[in-house]
């Protein structure tokens, strides 16, 4: 409790939000404690859920100087209402004047909502944040990532928004107070209910676990030519993978998604096949070892992300290289005899 | 009184203009050829749907220079009963706290009982304007949607979740934010296109909604642009192969050297 009943200590300490996967802090959010202790020498963080007094005894260990974890059954990773309301109190009762967020559809409704709240600039996409004269200074891309941009905020507090994916989480154990809030919640937040979970089947697990994915986007003609993809995966030994507008179409299922809202992969090869490459799709698969392109548009983003690319049409090249992978295997099987 | 939907567009730089931010004001350049948003498509779309269902009127909205009003069009060709665009030069840098006031300004004039946002604008890529005018208006929200319908008198909605699928619901009046790519678009007539330019767009301004300057424009914006600068260049280290004969053979010796095959 030391730090944390210091008048003052509040203010200068970002709060950072963290989230919640699977029962553990996501990755993005420990990278923003991080970040904060960078910033202020100092970070806060508030974490929602019911399982997050777990998750919130994690923190400490991550740099977190001060903890606030709500758990009554009102809180729920997929209903943001009360979580704004909980943050929101929070940022009021200890003057946080920086509050840092990871994006994800909560995150970001979470933001949005502070900024209307407290008429508080929110920047996003942010990629770092640093002191610069006794300033906050927010750093990002735009323009297609050619060009940096640096922004700044007038009046408090001073929401920042991290694009997905950008810095690691450090592990720095700090003393670290741990309490539970007891917001008051708005009827508006206890408006909206969840009326049915649908859990997607184990097949998104396997899709982690991966070493050699071929993903199909936009550029894949249609569901059969899916076939083309899985016969070279079956030949390198991986799994198919598609983004988001081919699970749109129902094509294949949500849990073979990878990208912002599905999964993150990293598996050693990774072959996108007719993908552009956007941000949202990037995010899921960027971490791969060996990233290999196969796009008919030359100026598609996904050649900047590669280390190496055929533009090309994927329905011709992907069972040509199926052909040269299942010779070579035939091969190496019959000279190992 | 009947039902009512409001849909909110943004209008953007077409797709095929190269996106410039102005020297001078560190503003997107926004005179060159505009769009309607991709993403506002899906809104419309699911707009239209709900709006079926319950015999309802839908209103579209945006907040767009003069010069962007006559792309809203393409709204009345899909289907929209009126029009509305917010313009008043005073708007211009507009952060996405003033964007989200003047529009809750002008959706409580509506009351609607479903407000519809797109996932995102394409240019500024906030994707945070339904849970800012969720907020200024006191209503639920729901974002990231996929599907919603009316159910008993409620907003049903569908979204993806960490493990697979949610369904929502939540009270009416409330805001709904899609996600990527919700539905199937339809595609205008002709006929449509041709009555659609008999309608009228109503153009009104910041004054119009009661709003002060100081609540508007750059005054009442809480961000800025410090500084631009062309980010430094990462050479390009990706082998690229160009055509489709010995593509595949390329790619087998990439595998190779990499240790893959
Ligand atoms: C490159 C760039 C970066 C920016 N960064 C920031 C930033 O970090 N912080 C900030 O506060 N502002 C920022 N802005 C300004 C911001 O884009 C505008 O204020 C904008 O009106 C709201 O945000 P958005 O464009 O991200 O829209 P989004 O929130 O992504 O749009 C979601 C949906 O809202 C609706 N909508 C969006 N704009 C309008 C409109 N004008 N009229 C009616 N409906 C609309 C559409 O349905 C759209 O699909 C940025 C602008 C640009 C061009
Ligand atoms: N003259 C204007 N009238 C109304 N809205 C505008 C005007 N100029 C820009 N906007 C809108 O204000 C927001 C911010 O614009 P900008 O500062 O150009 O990025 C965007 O939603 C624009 O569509």
């Amino acid at each position: 409790m030391s730090g944390a009943d210091m008048s003052g200590s509040g203010s200068d300490t970002p709060l950072v939000f963290i989230e919640v996967r699977r029962g553990a802090a996501t990755p993005g959010s420990l990278a923003l404690l991080a970040t904060a202790r960078r910033l202020a020498g100092a970070a806060a963080a508030v974490v929602c859920g019911p399982d997050s007094e777990h998750v919130a005894r994690t923190l400490p260990g991550y740099g977190a100087d001060e903890v606030w974890f709500a758990d009554q059954p009102t809180f729920d990773a997929e209903l943001p209402g009360p979580i704004i309301d909980a943050v929101a109190g929070l940022i009021v009762a200890r003057g946080f004047a920086t509050v840092l967020l990871e994006t994800s559809v909560a995150a970001v409704e979470i933001a949005a909502s502070l900024s209307a709240r407290f008429d508080a600039g929110v920047n996003w996409d942010l990629q770092d944040v640093e002191m610069r004269d006794g300033q906050m200074v927010g750093t990002r891309l735009a323009l297609g990532d050619t060009v940096v941009i640096d922004v700044g905020w007038t009046g408090e507090p001073r929401l920042a928004s991290f694009r997905l994916g950008v810095g690691e989480p450090v592990e720095q154990q700090v003393p670290g107070s741990v309490q539970r809030l007891e917001p008051s919640i708005s009827s508006r937040a206890l408006r909206t209910t969840i009326h049915e979970r649908r859990d997607s089947t184990h097949e998104g697990a396997q899709l982690v676990d991966a070493a050699v994915i071929v993903a199909g986007g936009r550029g894949v003609r249609d569901a059969a030519s899916l076939q083309l993809l899985e016969a070279l995966a079956s030949a390198l030994g991986g799994m198919v993978a598609v983004s988001m507008p081919l699970v749109d179409r129902g094509w294949y299922p949500v849990s073979a998604q990878v990208g912002q809202t599905g999964q993150k992969v990293r598996p050693r090869l990774y072959i996108a096949c007719g993908i552009s490459g956007s941000l949202a799709h990037r995010v899921g698969m960027e971490k791969s070892g060996t990233i290999i392109a196969i796009n008919s548009d030359p100026s598609a983003s996904i050649f900047g992300l590669c280390d190496a690319g055929v533009v090309g049409d994927l329905h011709e090249v992907v069972p040509e290289l199926t052909r040269l992978i299942r010779a070579r295997r035939a091969a190496e099987a019959s000279a190992a005899g | 009184m009947g039902a009512k939907i409001c849909v909110c567009l943004k209008v953007v730089p077409r797709a095929e203009v190269q996106l410039r931010i102005e020297e001078a004001t560190h503003r997107l350049d926004r005179s060159g050829a505009s769009e309607l948003n991709p993403a506002d498509e899906y809104a419309i779309e699911e707009a239209l749907s709900i709006a079926a269902s319950l015999d309802a009127e839908v209103v579209a909205v945006s907040m767009v220079p003069l010069s962007g009003v006559e792309t809203l069009r393409h709204a009345l060709a899909l289907g929209v009963d009126r029009v509305v665009a917010i313009s008043d030069v005073s708007l211009a840098g507009a952060d996405m706290v003033v964007t989200s006031r003047v529009l809750a300004k002008f959706l409580e004039r509506e009351a609607p009982d479903v407000i519809v946002l797109g996932s995102q604008a394409m240019d500024g890529r906030g994707a945070m304007l339904g849970g800012a005018i969720g907020q200024h208006m006191d209503l639920p929200v729901m974002s990231g949607v996929r599907s919603a319908r009316v159910e008993g008198g409620r907003l049903r909605a569908t979204r993806l979740s960490a493990d697979g699928e949610v369904v929502l619901e939540t009270t009416m009046p409330c805001v709904v934010a899609l996600s990527g790519s919700a539905n199937v678009p339809r595609y205008p007539s002709f006929r449509d296109i041709v009555t659609s330019k008999r309608k009228d767009i109503s153009v009104i301004s910041a004054a119009d909604l009661g709003l002060v300057p100081s609540e508007s424009g750059p005054a009442g914006s809480r961000t800025h642009v410090i500084g631009i600068a062309p980010r430094p260049v990462r050479q390009a280290d990706a082998e690229i192969f160009v055509g489709e004969d010995g593509a595949a053979a390329f790619l087998v010796g990439v595998l190779d050297r990499a240790g893959l095959t």
